[in-house]
């Protein structure tokens, strides 16, 4: 607007320079997705601003999130945690790899998704079939798994908690809650 | 939530008592800072602290921790006594008039059919006479001395606001203001709404806080109404849909119940769940259950449910005991008798209480899985952290398996809110390293077990080898097939049972919503609340229109509610008997003459006639219940409790502790602290600026509120030698940690039967990894112990012990 204005004067040159130091918009150029914070239940809507457009399959990095004008609820604003997203997207403390620390160790080791979903598997498969109840003493089925459990995941989608909750009651997995039990 | 966010516009006084909204819900109690700022809505704040909410409040009464039945029966008294009553709504849309049998009663502080042994009751007296015909007595006059109305009268006649003061610590004039304040939402054209949270979940007593604030708030006539209700505000982003998703121990999806191995059959099992109306002519609309049941085991298991073998329901799992909810899964850890533990976006180590025995539980264990975008202590609880964790790493023989996922802003989907919108929500961002989807997790370790199974057999393999798994790439079946299945959809063509001619949804098509489901096995649904979020019209949830017509603050056009769109529950109770709008200028529906209009999806069949139908048609009164017959374990109406540590013995019952029907593990009652030894009651919340145990991964939140405090009176540290900034040692029977000193004016003595009770804060976000300070959080302090009906843990009242101390070693000072 600047350089416009001094163009319009006769100042070319000047125009040329001063549009030379404008730093362009931070948001040109990404791709904007509305999303919803990940935080309290009033779940708030977002934009995320990436540099990149993660649906055609190319890297998106997120460089920007900011709450969503149209939204109901939140009409734009955040709050204190919400206002921080993009900090906890690019948390230095983020997990980028499978790990397992063996008895009595000290520490973390890499290892590849496939050995780790194997181990699981294996140790999973060799406890139900161990300790599997499959009736009680009247004779009753009753399929019950006790000495496994699992706790899920109430900042999940539905759609992952729809999944998550097939596999564990098919396993028959009864020490299954979530953070709504708190 | 039985209203939505932005409903809150509507009201006219905002009750927050067992919550924090301003602090916790920031952007949501923007609401209440527009009914204050339009509608001249007041609100009030009762809580031991004075809180940010209470700083913009127009009455603040202080209140001891877990004494709140005590205050709400109060307001219940005085609204009786002051004639403050919704008399047309009272009488025709609760329980008022239903007679209740004789041998009902109540004394020194129990229900009866009490057996202490079992700490549990028999409750069989607690219900109503019922005729001959099998329906319930009524007596509409109200003159019946055995009518709900005139024992819940009896019930509260002892919450005098002298009895409020002595138990709740509440000056009797302020509690006297906030009963008037109160009871002038009494009028029809009045509206006041409940916000709480876990200040009030969270005791041994918790589901009994919330009852007696809904039966206030239907005696004044607020629930179903604009800017009233009860309204829960929850937690975590999607806490509300995994809990309509049944990911717990007791619940299947949609509210249908896990089986218990009494129920040997599908048919003993449905027995119970007949639900058969108790008045003519109601609709009692769990009698659908059968359908919803039926469709949801043909979502499980497909073609491998038939009618042959009772649609698979030797598949799922049969409890032994009520749940085994997270505090018995430790309990068992610590027994030696659980081996393996999967934890998914979640952090026991410092979310459940006791944490001495949490750690100890996990180093019980074989092996320990964890999924998580973040690192936890949980995954880390072997690490040796001095005071912070100071365990034996070598002795301690669990493998841990700890696995990368990716986090909101890199997946797709749908979260329900408190207000029941399941809003949808895309990915946008690459995850990092190689962080997967739990979707691609859950399906992996799904399908890793099943090969193992087919190549190897083992135990009972029927339910893994034939669970539906039909997506379009099965390692990573995707959020819209899963939202589909979750919605259902025909098996065979379902054709209308007035014409069998007509197709009204061809096989393979999406349901409409779960009024299409049925019993014989033609439809499958995964959560038939849900049904409707994504049907042939599209994925509902994605919608965005956010038009408001008349500015009533539905949002009709914006993603989909649960249930079918409906944003305001019990909403045909906004209307007299006659179907009439209480306040006009706040209509929500009318009766045409013909059926149900207005600004939101009727709570009724749209042709239900008025003067016939009860708006409340889960019940099968047709009404809301103010009497809960025998449907709550610790009694059908709420009756004060202390907490299991508690500054003060119970009035009433001075030899009572806790909730006398509160599930106790023998283990933990030697860990239960008196106030002669830990003289404090201590209590516990989050801070504007931190979510739970996630936001000290991110600087920013880190550095606003960096360190690790605990908040008391200036009286206690005047008497305690703490001064201001200094560091301090709380500990109670099970724990202790050193924190900083925040000597405050926002926590004042309370005077409690005589004695002065001293009230200490401990915020909770501190533990061992991550960017912010080190630090420890309530739970390695707080005890044992559920709520008697869901089991809770209580977080909010129990004691502790407080001395001036030094810095916990290696800590700069």
């Amino acid at each position: 607007m600047a350089g416009t204005s001094l163009a319009a004067m006769g100042f070319g040159e000047a125009e040329a320079a001063v549009a030379a130091h404008v730093r362009p918009m931070k948001l040109a150029n990404t791709t904007e997705t509305r999303n919803t914070c990940p935080y309290c239940s009033v779940a708030c809507g977002v934009i995320i601003y990436a540099k990149g457009d993660v649906r055609k399959g190319e890297r998106a990095d997120i460089v920007h999130i900011e709450g969503d004008a149209d939204h109901p609820t939140n009409l734009g604003t955040l709050c204190p945690k919400g206002a921080a997203l993009k900090d906890f997207v690019h948390a230095p403390t983020r997990l980028q790899y499978p790990m397992v620390r063996r008895p009595g160790s000290d520490k973390f080791e890499r290892v590849s998704w496939d050995a780790a979903l194997d181990r699981i598997a294996r140790l999973m498969k060799d406890d139900r079939d161990a300790n599997f109840l499959a009736s009680n003493q009247e004779g009753t089925a009753v399929n019950r798994w006790t000495t496994t459990g699992m706790l899920a995941a109430s900042a999940t989608t539905n759609e992952t908690a729809w999944c998550t909750f097939k596999v564990a009651k098919a396993l028959g997995i009864v020490g299954f809650d979530n953070q709504a039990r708190v | 939530m039985t209203n939505a966010w932005t409903d809150i516009k509507n009201t006219d006084l905002v009750v927050v008592m067992g919550g924090n909204a301003a602090e916790a819900h920031p952007c949501g109690f923007k609401w209440v800072t527009e009914a204050k700022a339009h509608r001249g809505a007041r609100l009030i704040v009762v809580d031991p602290r004075y809180t940010r909410t209470a700083s913009v409040a127009d009455f603040y009464a202080p209140i001891r921790q877990g004494s709140d039945i005590a205050f709400l029966m109060g307001v219940i008294r005085w609204c009786m006594e002051n004639d403050k009553v919704q008399w047309e709504y009272t009488k025709a849309f609760t329980n008022a008039a239903y007679i209740v049998k004789e041998g009902f009663g109540y004394q020194d502080g129990l229900f009866t059919g009490y057996d202490p042994e079992k700490r549990d009751y028999d409750r069989t007296s607690w219900d109503y006479e019922i005729d001959e015909d099998g329906y319930a007595v009524t007596d509409p006059t109200l003159q019946h001395p055995r009518c709900v109305w005139n024992l819940l009268k009896q019930h509260v006649d002892v919450y005098t606001p002298e009895m409020v003061e002595r138990i709740c610590g509440t000056p009797k004039e302020k509690f006297l203001k906030v009963a008037q304040m109160i009871g002038e939402c009494s009028s029809p054209t009045k509206t006041m709404t409940s916000m709480y949270a876990l200040g009030w979940t969270q005791h041994s007593h918790g589901a009994q806080n919330i009852r007696g604030m809904a039966m206030l708030q239907l005696i004044l006539g607020n629930i179903g109404v604009r800017g009233g209700g009860m309204n829960a505000l929850r937690g975590h982003s999607n806490i509300q849909g995994l809990t309509d998703l049944g990911l717990m121990s007791h619940l299947l999806t949609g509210y249908l119940n896990m089986p218990t191995e009494k129920e040997t059959d599908f048919e003993t099992y449905m027995k119970s769940r007949q639900f058969k109306p108790l008045r003519p002519g109601q609709t009692s609309y769990w009698q659908n259950y059968r359908k919803f049941m039926v469709s949801f085991q043909k979502a499980m298991w497909g073609d491998a449910a038939t009618a042959g073998n009772d649609w698979a329901y030797d598949y799922i799992p049969k409890l032994d005991v009520p749940s085994y909810d997270v505090l018995r899964m430790f309990e068992l850890m610590n027994d030696g008798r659980v081996n393996g533990y999967i934890c998914q976006g979640f952090n026991p180590v410092l979310a459940f209480p006791n944490r001495g025995k949490i750690v100890a539980g996990l180093s019980k264990l074989k092996f320990l899985v964890t999924m998580d975008p973040l690192e936890t202590e949980t995954a880390r609880f072997w690490e040796n952290h001095g005071e912070f964790n100071d365990v034996d790493t070598k002795s301690i023989q669990t493998e841990v398996i700890q696995l990368p996922t990716t986090c909101f802003a890199e997946e797709e989907g749908s979260l329900t809110n408190s207000g029941r919108w399941l809003q949808w929500h895309w990915a946008a961002g690459t995850p990092p390293g190689e962080a997967q989807h739990d979707t691609w997790i859950m399906a992996q370790i799904f399908l890793r077990m099943r090969e193992l199974y087919r190549k190897e057999g083992g135990a009972f393999p029927d339910p893994i080898l034939n669970l539906s798994w039909e997506y379009h790439d099965p390692t990573e079946p995707e959020p819209e097939e899963l939202a589909k299945e979750i919605n259902g959809r025909a098996l065979r063509d379902l054709t209308d049972p007035n014409d069998p001619s007509k197709v009204l949804v061809p096989a393979g098509k999406q349901v409409v919503n779960f009024s299409q489901l049925r019993d014989d096995g033609s439809t499958m649904s995964g959560c038939w609340i849900y049904s409707g979020c994504f049907n042939e019209a599209g994925n509902n949830m994605a919608r965005r229109d956010n038009h408001d017509p008349d500015e009533t603050g539905a949002y009709l056009g914006w993603t989909f509610a649960w249930p079918l769109n409906r944003r305001t529950l019990y909403n045909r109770a906004s209307c007299d008997t006659q179907g009439r709008p209480w306040d006009p200028s706040r209509k929500l529906l009318e009766w045409d003459g013909a059926k149900w209009t207005g600004y939101d999806v009727p709570d009724i069949a749209p042709n239900a006639k008025p003067e016939e139908v009860g708006p409340f048609i889960m019940n099968q009164e047709g009404v809301s219940r103010l009497f809960a017959r025998g449907m709550m374990r610790d009694g059908p109406f709420p009756a004060h409790m202390e907490p299991f540590e508690s500054p003060v013995p119970n009035v009433f019952n001075p030899k009572m502790r806790g909730n006398p029907v509160a599930r106790i593990f023998q283990n933990d009652v030697a860990q239960f602290g008196t106030s002669e030894e830990f003289p404090y009651a201590a209590t516990s919340y989050r801070l504007t600026e931190h979510f739970h145990y996630w936001t000290k991964h991110n600087r920013v939140n880190a550095a606003l509120q960096p360190e690790f405090f605990v908040e008391l009176s200036e009286e206690l540290a005047a008497e305690k030698g703490i001064t201001p900034g200094g560091w301090v040692r709380v500990w109670s029977k099970r724990g202790s940690v050193k924190a900083k000193a925040v000597v405050t004016k926002r926590i004042r003595p309370l005077h409690c039967d005589g004695r002065v009770v001293h009230v200490i804060g401990i915020p909770l976000h501190w533990g061992f990894v991550g960017a912010a300070k080190k630090g420890f959080g309530p739970n390695s302090l707080s005890p044992f112990v559920g709520e008697a009906n869901i089991e809770t843990p209580g977080y909010k009242a129990f004691l502790v012990n407080i001395e001036p101390s030094t810095a916990p070693a290696g800590v700069v000072a």
